[in-house]
């Protein structure tokens, strides 16, 4: 199993300190909620976890690799996928190119493979297997061949799941995954998480509805100002009216 | 019949610059003016190698399309990272060193005068010396521009590619290195752009810097823009459009002293209709700016 962990991260935008000396260690199985007020700095704490953000100091590793200063992309091939809150698909593409994109290790990514073509057939038929079978699971198969931006707010939820899954990625990060989407969709992208981390995946997922985190948190990080002030299991944590204070406050 | 072949002769030249700039344009969202700057490094190769050190025509081509791809790696590095209107005007500035290169370069281009006497092509033998013949060798060009952009757009790196013009943030996420596509891609572009340029100087035989100005670019653009960016047909009907209007013009009876002027403002007007009545060009799957 990797750790996944971060030490001492600081981040100011302008005069703002959006990551305050922010230390954590993330558990090797489960599902990890990231809860605090708005700007307490659960996203950009995502952002600089992800490569998206440099963060002014403190490190970042991934089992005993540093990946502090790794571009987006090499800290996504190395296991870590992550969503967005504000929606990010190529919504002028089918659905299912959209997933077949998040595959890795395509060998018609290289130039001179794609001219060619060498052996790229058999690899597309297996990549479009997985991927219908990632939008079986996410209930999408029927929409496959539809462009992504004619799904509804929550069907696209649910895809950019299906194409962080996709990836392999052993560690998700998934910013508000159920944020605004209808009740029942909600329900199943929290079951689909449920069942992830039997599948060997880490799920670290931001979330404002404490009742969401109840539901299927293992571990909960409540930040505030840029600084973690608690973490522990949700019945712990949760239940203590100092954390609760801050958060409605 | 002569003259017929000659339209269909630049048609295809055209085509391999409109389909090559589409690659970047259309597929992948960047917008370049530097290309003519490209179709020039190709034709002042070939021409120079072929009238000094008499390296034969396929021999010119592949220096020229070689050379033109390691300069657009060289020119993309620091480039391709700015995004829209910063690239564009970065590589307006690529576009006009180039052009001051082959304009001042005088011991080496010419200058102004340009290099006349560019023989005409032999290929294993068959030397390409009538515009029947001559648009053979260009139809070959046009379709293997066009075949190689198929085979890119329609594969995984394609995908990438179309992925990088919607949201590269998400194509980073997902692990792409989007930076190596936007450089692959751009060398792709300037080797067939300059494949073109080869091809032109050994059909006109003489070449001056007046060929590869950025109004050239901007030509090629706009036939990008009418044909219909993003699409294989797109960009060669743009440039089968923007090639024949004019020459029909020739035969509308315009005082030869105002022809040039009302070309251009009828190329202003097409480009200002096209935009508003159909803003993805003829056939395109893209409108700029959306």
């Amino acid at each position: 199993m990797e750790t996944f962990r971060c030490d001492g991260l600081c981040k100011s935008f302008g005069g703002v300190r959006a990551l305050a000396d922010v230390s954590l260690q993330f558990p090797l199985s489960g599902i990890t909620a990231v809860i605090g007020p708005n700007g307490a700095g659960k996203t950009t704490l995502l952002n600089v976890l992800t490569g998206f953000l440099r963060s002014d100091a403190g490190r970042c590793f991934l089992a005993d690799r540093e990946i502090t200063h790794l571009s987006p992309h090499r800290i996504a091939r190395l296991g870590v996928a992550r969503t967005f809150q504000d929606l990010r698909l190529i919504l002028q593409v089918s659905v299912l190119d959209n997933v077949l994109l998040a595959r890795p290790y395509q060998r018609g990514e290289n130039l001179i493979a794609a001219l060619l073509r060498f052996g790229l057939a058999d690899e597309e038929a297996r990549n479009r297997e997985e991927a219908m079978r990632l939008l079986r699971l996410f209930g999408l198969e029927d929409m496959a061949n539809e462009l992504a931006a004619e799904l509804s707010y929550g069907q696209q939820k649910l895809l950019t799941l299906a194409c962080g899954l996709a990836t392999e990625a052993r560690i998700l990060l998934l910013d508000e995954p159920v944020a605004g989407v209808h009740p029942s969709i909600a329900s199943r992208i929290l079951d689909l998480l449920r069942q992830l981390p039997g599948n060997e995946k880490i799920v670290i997922f931001i979330e404002h509805d404490i009742a969401t985190v109840r539901q299927i948190a293992d571990l909960v990080v409540v930040m505030d100002e840029g600084r973690i002030i608690a973490q522990g299991p949700p019945h712990d944590v949760l239940e203590r009216p100092e954390i609760m204070e801050v958060y409605l406050a | 019949m002569e003259y017929l072949l000659h339209v269909l002769i630049l048609i295809c030249i055209y085509a391999v610059l409109t389909v090559s700039l589409d690659l970047l344009a259309g597929h992948m969202g960047i917008l370049s003016v530097a290309h003519a700057a490209f179709y020039g490094l190709g034709a002042y190769t070939s021409a120079l190698t072929a009238v000094y050190l008499g390296v034969p025509f396929l021999g010119g081509i592949l220096v020229g399309m070689g050379i033109a791809a390691l300069v657009s790696f060289v020119v993309s590095l620091p480039s391709i990272r700015l995004h829209d209107d910063y690239f564009i005007i970065a590589t307006f500035g690529f576009q006009i060193i180039l052009f001051s290169i082959f304009n001042n370069w005088i011991d080496l281009t010419r200058g102004p005068l340009g290099i006349p006497g560019i023989p005409e092509p032999v290929i294993f033998g068959w030397t390409i010396r009538s515009h029947r013949d001559f648009l053979i060798l260009a139809t070959i060009f046009a379709v293997f521009a066009h075949l190689i952009v198929g085979c890119i757009v329609r594969s995984p790196f394609g995908r990438v590619l179309r992925a990088i013009r919607e949201d590269e943030v998400f194509a980073q996420a997902l692990g792409k290195n989007t930076l190596r596509f936007k450089v692959t891609s751009f060398m792709v572009s300037a080797a067939l752009a300059a494949s073109a340029g080869s091809l032109y100087a050994h059909y006109i035989t003489y070449i001056d810097p007046t060929s590869f100005t950025v109004m050239e670019s901007i030509l090629v653009i706009s036939m990008v823009i009418i044909g219909g960016a993003g699409r294989l047909w797109g960009p060669l009907i743009g440039a089968a459009v923007l090639v024949t209007l004019p020459e029909i013009l020739r035969f509308v009876g315009l005082p030869s002293s105002i022809a040039a002027n009302i070309r251009q403002i009828f190329y202003g007007a097409l480009l200002v209709i096209i935009m508003i009545v159909r803003p993805r060009g003829l056939v395109g799957r893209y409108g700029f700016g959306e």
